[in-house]
């Protein structure tokens, strides 16, 4: 089973994005979960959202304090929030960023795999706003390979309807931008 | 067999009770039960279903609303949590006295104060004495599946009782995850028409829920009372046609891994899931622990309860309510009392968890698993233990 834990802000979309990695993991035939940190959610301030997929029914129900990978989808919040808490050694670490893994990794003190990618400039050019919720998703696809990037066609598409064209050619882009890196 | 979707619960709740071609929903959205009332809200304005939708300005209000439709012969929905079914107590008597069959789901959530928004089951326990039939869900397809059931027992000539279906906010409600949903075509053929026994309409006029005075109120409550153990025997064969159609069965009593086992652990909601995790665990290190889920909640089910423990030396009883200066928690009192005139009863170990959204791990489960070992041959302190708390 693979947990993930997204960080971003409220209003940014951190809820649509497991949202929408857990119905295409599921579109997969797969077993998934997504579900955001519970309780109240006020815009701009910090908060997580959670993915488990599974490749048979999914029981447990409590929070993931463990994860396998860990997204950012606001650069502004690495150096105030704990990103990497828990996160697993042999883990990896999805940021938008425009710094470099090296630099990622010795702020963070995370000495696992990280790929970066500077979301936020695709979703500038490809949306028109700076929202990286499903930009990011590509870049979580390539790192990982959680889902497939055709299974997201649907979820998008049901989700954003005219605006999906759009959102998928964003996250196509971060697919291939994104740089990978191993530290170690 | 439908295809599985991917879907939050609280969503998959609302479309399910769409399904039942409700007449009228009258729901007061509190947290976190919002997404029911606007999911449903939102199938009624798009035109998808031919239901009038009562935006009430309480939960006192829809609850009587329910009632008034009920009784004008309408398939009536309402959904809560917390606040809002504290302030619906008043009228829960009456609509299971009325014999009108309200169904509610309650997205379970611990009860002010402090005010916590979180889940535990603090809202449905004070309400144990209302005369209403009450289940427990355990995961989305239960939501789902449960929800439609519920129409169909409620409205059974034989039964003609208000059903609560608790569903356990956030956890449950805030969970996108796989489940199947019927086809109107499938809950068609489970469900027949709402055909009550008498309705109110001014060509017609007839009382419901007048007064009783002493020589009548007693034989009231002993019906009231009746009807409601009898309902068992509806409930199971509506649990039973569910199973033949849709191939998922439905138990008063859940057992996992229950069978030899000499300590079992007993949950309601969805903390069964987290908890067989651990039974797997100690299981795989040949321990023989159990776990006993109960999913019928009013009325209690007895027999099936003692058949479920039946061999066990400790019984731990997970509650998620507290009885202030009571006998234990509401389940435990209940286990307690069901057991007391049994030879061969196991000793009742008795937790206290998860109360406002605490989390409950597999590895807190297993830690309490272990104190019901500890148990077998020491025979526990009785009393109540709030688990994990900081002093």
């Amino acid at each position: 089973m693979i947990e993930i834990r997204w960080h971003g802000r409220g209003g940014q979309g951190a809820v649509t994005s497991v949202e929408m990695l857990a119905l295409a993991a599921i579109e997969e035939g797969k077993y998934a979960q997504g579900f955001p940190s519970f309780g109240p959610e006020r815009r701009g301030a910090p908060l997580a959202a959670f993915n488990r997929v599974n490749t048979h029914q999914i029981k447990v129900r409590s929070n993931i304090y463990n994860p396998d990978i860990v997204v950012v989808l606001d650069p502004g919040l690495i150096g105030l929030v704990n990103v990497a808490d828990g996160l697993k050694a042999k883990g990896i670490l999805i940021v938008n960023t425009t710094k470099t893994a090296e630099e990622i990794s010795r702020i963070l003190n995370f000495k696992g795999k990280i790929a970066t990618v500077d979301a936020t400039k695709i979703a500038r050019e490809e949306l028109g706003a700076p929202i990286t919720n499903t930009t990011m998703l590509g870049a979580v696809i390539k790192a990982t390979g959680v889902i497939k990037l055709d299974s997201l066609k649907v979820p998008i598409e049901h989700r954003f309807g005219k605006l999906a064209g759009r959102n998928m050619k964003a996250l196509k882009r971060a697919y291939n931008e994104v740089k990978m890196s191993n530290i170690n | 067999m439908a295809k599985r979707v991917g879907m939050e619960v609280a969503i998959a709740a609302a479309e399910a009770v769409a399904l039942c071609r409700i007449d009228v929903a009258a729901v007061y959205p509190i947290t976190p039960n919002t997404h029911i009332a606007e999911h449903l809200a939102e199938i009624v304005a798009d035109g998808k279903l031919d239901a009038e939708y009562i935006t009430v300005e309480s939960e006192h209000s829809s609850i009587s609303a329910c009632c008034g439709a009920s009784g004008a012969g309408a398939r009536a929905y309402t959904a809560t949590s917390s606040q809002g079914l504290m302030l619906m107590h008043e009228i829960l008597p009456i609509v299971s006295a009325m014999r009108l069959p309200v169904v509610m789901g309650l997205a379970n959530r611990a009860v002010s104060g402090p005010l916590n928004i979180w889940n535990d089951h603090s809202d449905i326990m004070p309400q144990r004495d209302s005369g209403w039939i009450s289940f427990f869900a355990e995961n989305g397809q239960e939501a789902v599946d449960m929800s439609i059931q519920s129409f169909r027992i409620a409205e059974d000539p034989e039964v003609m009782l208000p059903i609560v279906l608790n569903i356990d906010g956030f956890q449950l409600t805030h969970m996108i995850e796989a489940l199947e949903l019927p086809s109107q075509k499938e809950v068609d053929r489970y469900l027949p028409p709402f055909r009550p026994l008498a309705t109110l309409h001014p060509d017609k006029p007839v009382s419901m829920g007048a007064y009783a005075f002493p020589d009548i109120f007693t034989e009231v409550m002993k019906v009231k009372d009746s009807v409601l153990i009898d309902s068992k025997k509806t409930i199971l064969k509506a649990w039973d046609e569910w199973g033949k159609q849709f191939g998922r069965w439905y138990k008063p009593v859940e057992t996992y891994k229950a069978d030899g086992a000499e300590v079992l652990i007993m949950t309601m909601g969805s903390m069964g899931e987290t908890a067989s995790i651990a039974v797997d665990e100690l299981r795989a290190k040949g321990v023989p622990a159990g776990l006993v889920k109960l999913r019928l909640w009013r009325p209690f089910p007895f027999e099936e309860f003692r058949e479920a423990i039946k061999g066990a030396k400790v019984l731990i009883v997970c509650d998620r309510a507290v009885s202030f200066g009571g006998p234990g928690g509401p389940v435990a009192a209940e286990v307690k009392s069901a057991l007391y005139n049994d030879a061969g009863r196991p000793a009742v170990l008795n937790f206290l968890i998860g109360l406002g959204g605490r989390d409950v791990t597999v590895e807190n489960f297993k830690d309490i698993l272990e104190k019901g070992v500890q148990a077998i041959n020491k025979k526990p302190a009785g009393g109540y233990i709030f688990y994990g708390v900081r002093e």
